[in-house]
């Protein structure tokens, strides 16, 4: 196998210790089996004593080949595909995705389309969030908000589930339209979520928030200034918690986002807890987006006239979304034929990811697994 | 011989200061086997306890309600492989553990469940707890040496970093409970600790709420420093799953791994009873000085056998509750069985002479308990502290307050 | 359609024939450039004209054409709220100076280009496949890679297996 001290060359490292307890400086290995990597993620860490002198990532272990496979199936049998990359977020990559198409194809998905899309959007985010909130607490050793946000995820993905069948890759969306309506007793589901869960996410923050250790633990961990977060294209709530007021649902609207009132929040020192804050807050407004929706979906058609056999004209157009975890983009180019000539698949994760070696310069070995909590990555985005 | 046997049924002290080797002999297997059955009872507790805490039910199939899994666990862990590292130190590496064990063990026999129920009444009794649970340190840091392998020797070092570092804070702590016990006429103190309670009956208050809140600021030293003492949460960084190193304890499987889950739990039930004799009065009853009285003391004495009747009447609503299913006939009747037990248990503290030998035990017990029960709290509620915050809050924190505490009530003692 | 603004007036003015087009495709702008002064234009696009942001680095692969390959960065500025697409034509084999030291991002992104397409960067701190194994043979987002091949050779050298099919 590979000598480890090769991959950390651009760091400009000497002989390595041969010595294990010399304290100077220490290679060490977080394999692609850990408990705290969130997927198969290696870390290669170069430790003085504790501290943290040089990172290095290596990930491709669950890459897949989804933009090779894009380039052989057509643009509707590539739309399954695209939920399994960010396989925690599913509705959003195909979100991302169908807009895509659908700006190629030059049409728009009708408003009723449009409101469901929001809705089932904002549900994933949150349950995302939730996900995150409990993996990032396991991490850093508080075990029972897992078990709570877990119970909590469950009522989304039982709509998920009523609504297409499948509750993590979900297949929700069509080019042009949604397929499926919603089904009887849609709105009353949400509406009954919508009044269930805002006291569970006081009861997760009550467990953490002011809590003294969570507090310790998190603060001035990982800190990134909004300069370096802007420099090195880091997005999603990482970008905002450095201070910078920018979310793609407000900057370059989608969906039926324009017609929607909603913060977005903001920390202002670009550490782990301003990030946790941030997501929190993030999860109240996403409620706040679905109760608006929910409210006011209106009747009509939820498929716009598309052709069977898709030929979009010959061109490319990229799109991008405000995943859960940051600008999920998708650059599509057509050559005018029923299958896409190259789908790229721009991630958050992988762009977040780069962030790491930044984010962990100096601090300590027990702070590398909070960062890469805080980053909430998920490695088939990563890897694709 | 006979003589022997019953010459010390009449005496009032302890064996060991009667110097009857027969019945101090009988009390160490007493007390052995009750922290043995003691420390099934957690390791269950704490299984159950923690997934009721995180929304789920924790082990239902071994035995009714999981109640049989501790023995399925010990009975797992004696079948295990064992497997010794290839370039260990052997000798070191079978002796660490069985160190731990014995440190952990022996400080049992200074323990007090009552006024002559214990083994022996040393009287340097505090000091001898104190100083006989450092040695589990040596434990430790053999168990890292021996496995011959980075990550456990790192995680020995920073387990018994953490250890030393909270037993200076401990030790102002206690030192401030002893100060207290020289507060009566005669102006000494006495290291003993049945001589503590005692002081504590004799002063009419539990060192809790002596000199408020400084009693109340030394025992909340202590019950913090002992959480970080024996390694568990909040301060369980160096045996955590999720962090690099993985703990002193990695190479050990088996049997070996169970002597240290073994001795863990023992040095948890130890360090929770210096906490309740120095300060909430040891075996005394809640009370013991505002609501005094026979018909008092006979309420407080029917609560020993009200306890296990309540048990029982669980463990018959538990039984109720059995599915009705075939599959479960023999789980049903064994919780029945169960809570029979524990019912004549209670059946049998109503009898006056047990109820007033039982008393002071009963209390003694129930307090390290609710110890036990805050343990495993912790473990549910708090996240993990990084490991030079863990220093600092032992070095930076604990201790200034502690000596702090210890000087005031010194002042206070003279002074009052 | 052509895409007029202050930007491709200076571009044009400063490069000339560099600025091979500025077109708008539904609402999307992009500037085709060449290859010699690309990298001179990424430099002021970031510099004067405020696109901090790259948001992607990626190429296409047209092998019939005579430059089969499309260089393509999508930048974003947060000043002005806009996007724009910067493209390039490259040959075979041919190699571009690398755009880490005006953007960090593209640190990753351009060992993903190289990883998947073979196109290298000059100057690029640590150049070296991302995704698939460092001693891969071929670069699979070619059009002349197989969508089920795979490099067999590493495969039974490190998995010890006859064929990954």
């Amino acid at each position: 196998m590979t000598d480890p001290t090769t991959y950390l060359s651009h760091l400009e490292l000497g002989e390595p210790d041969k010595t294990f307890l010399d304290t100077n400086e220490l290679i060490i290995n977080m394999g692609p089996q850990h408990p705290a990597t969130h997927g198969v993620l290696r870390v290669i860490l170069k430790l003085d004593g504790e501290k943290v002198l040089g990172t290095e990532c290596v990930i491709g272990y669950l890459h897949r080949g989804v933009e090779k496979i894009a380039e052989n199936r057509t643009y509707t049998m590539f739309n399954p595909y695209v939920d399994r990359m960010d396989y925690v977020a599913a509705v959003s990559n195909g979100l991302g995705y169908c807009e895509a198409v659908e700006k190629l194809l030059n049409v728009e998905a009708p408003p009723r389309a449009k409101y469901i899309r929001v809705i089932l959007t904002e549900l994933n985010r949150l349950a995302s969030h939730q996900l995150w909130l409990g993996t990032h607490a396991l991490d850093i050793g508080a075990m029972t908000p897992l078990f709570y946000t877990f119970r909590d995820r469950e009522e989304i993905l039982k709509i998920f589930e009523k609504y297409c069948g499948a509750r993590l890759t979900t297949h929700a969306f069509r080019i042009g339209g949604c397929q499926y309506e919603t089904y009887e007793g849609f709105e009353q589901d949400v509406k009954k979520f919508l009044d269930f869960v805002p006291p569970r996410i006081d009861e997760y923050e009550e467990l953490l928030t002011t809590n003294r250790i969570w507090v310790e633990r998190t603060r001035n961990v990982g800190k990134i200034s909004a300069a370096d977060c802007k420099a090195l294209g880091v997005t999603g709530p990482v970008l905002r918690a450095s201070g910078v007021k920018w979310d793609i649902r407000k900057a370059l609207p989608y969906a039926a986002y324009p017609e929607f009132q909603f913060e977005i929040p903001t920390g202002a020192n670009g550490d782990t807890y301003d990030r946790y804050m941030v997501r929190m807050q993030e999860m109240r407004q996403s409620l706040r987006i679905i109760r608006q929706a929910v409210e006011g979906i209106p009747e009509g058609p939820i498929m716009a006239k598309v052709p069977k056999v898709m030929k979009p004209p010959v061109g490319e157009v990229y799109h991008s979304i405000e995943a859960p975890k940051g600008e999920l983009g998708y650059f599509v180019v057509s050559d005018g034929s029923t299958q896409p000539y190259r789908v790229r698949v721009r991630p958050p994760s992988f762009v977040n990811l780069q962030a790491l070696d930044v984010m962990v310069r100096g601090q300590l070995v027990a702070d590398v697994i909070a960062v890469i909590g805080t980053l909430d990555i998920v490695l088939g985005e990563v890897d694709r | 011989m006979l003589d022997y046997i019953t010459s010390y049924l009449g005496m009032n002290t302890t064996p060991g200061q009667a110097g009857n080797v027969f019945w101090a002999v009988v009390y160490i297997l007493v007390v052995f086997g009750g922290v043995s059955v003691a420390v099934i009872a957690m390791n269950w507790l704490e299984r159950k306890a923690l997934a009721h805490f995180q929304i789920r039910l924790g082990p239902m199939r071994v035995g009714p309600h999981g109640l049989l899994q501790p023995i399925a666990d010990a009975v797992k862990l004696l079948t295990k492989e064992d497997i010794i590292p290839h370039e260990a130190d052997r000798f070191v590496f079978w002796i660490a553990p069985l160190i731990i064990l014995c440190a952990s063990f022996t400080v049992y026999i200074v323990i007090p469940f009552g006024p002559t129920h214990a083994i022996t009444d040393l009287n340097i009794g505090i000091l001898f707890m104190l100083g006989v649970s450092s040695l589990s340190v040596l434990g430790v840091v053999m168990a890292g040496w021996a496995s011959n392998s980075h990550y456990p020797l790192i995680g020995s070092l920073r387990s018994s970093a953490q250890m030393i570092s909270y037993e200076i804070a401990m030790g102002m702590a206690v030192v401030t409970a002893i100060l207290m016990t020289s507060l009566n006429k005669s102006g000494t103190g006495t290291l003993s600790m049945i001589g503590i309670v005692q002081a504590q009956q004799q002063q009419q208050i539990w060192f809790l709420f002596k000199f408020f809140p400084l009693g109340f600021i030394s025992f909340a030293i202590f019950a913090i420093a002992m959480v970080a003492e024996t390694n568990r949460a909040p301060f369980d960084l160096p045996e955590a799953e999720s962090e690099l190193t993985a703990g002193f304890h990695t190479e050990y499987s088996g049997l070996r791994w169970s002597l240290f889950m073994l001795g863990e739990y023992t040095a948890m039930i130890a360090v929770s009873s210096i906490a309740v004799t120095l300060w909430l009065g040891g075996w005394l009853r809640p009370f013991p000085n505002t609501l005094t009285g026979e018909t008092w003391d006979l309420v407080f004495s029917l609560i020993p056998g009200f306890t296990f009747l309540g048990l029982a009447v669980i463990a018959f609503i538990g039984v109720k509750r059995m599915p009705k299913h075939p599959y479960f006939k023999i789980q049903t009747a064994g919780l029945a069985g169960f809570g029979a037990v524990l019912g004549l248990i209670g059946i049998l503290l109503f009898i006056p002479p047990v109820r007033d030998r039982i008393q002071d035990i009963f209390w003694f017990v129930a307090k390290v308990a609710v110890f036990m029960y805050l343990y495993i709290w912790y473990r549910a509620t708090f996240p993990r502290y990084r490991f030079d915050q863990l220093m600092k809050v032992g070095w930076k924190v604990l201790l200034p307050i502690a000596i702090g505490v210890l000087i005031v009530t010194a002042i206070l003692g003279v002074v009052l | 359609m052509p895409w007029e603004s202050p930007l491709v007036a200076k571009l044009k003015a400063q490069y000339g024939s560099g600025v091979r087009e500025a077109n708008t495709y539904l609402g999307q702008n992009y500037l085709v450039l060449e290859p010699s002064i690309a990298r001179e234009a990424l430099q002021i696009l970031r510099d004067e004209e405020e696109f901090d942001y790259c948001v992607d680095v990626t190429a296409v692969h047209y092998p019939n054409r005579e430059k089969p390959f499309d260089l393509i960065w999508i930048l974003y500025s947060f000043a002005r709220n806009q996007r724009l697409r910067v493209k390039t034509m490259l040959a075979d084999g041919e190699s571009f100076p690398s755009s880490v030291a005006i953007w960090p991002t593209a640190n990753w992104l351009e060992r993903e280009v190289f990883d998947m397409f073979g196109i290298k960067f000059d100057g690029h701190p640590d150049l070296k496949r991302i995704l698939l194994p460092d001693d891969w043979k071929g670069h699979p987002l070619r059009k002349d890679y197989g969508i089920i091949q795979q490099d067999q050779e590493w495969v039974k050298a490190n998995l010890g297996i006859e064929s990954g099919q």
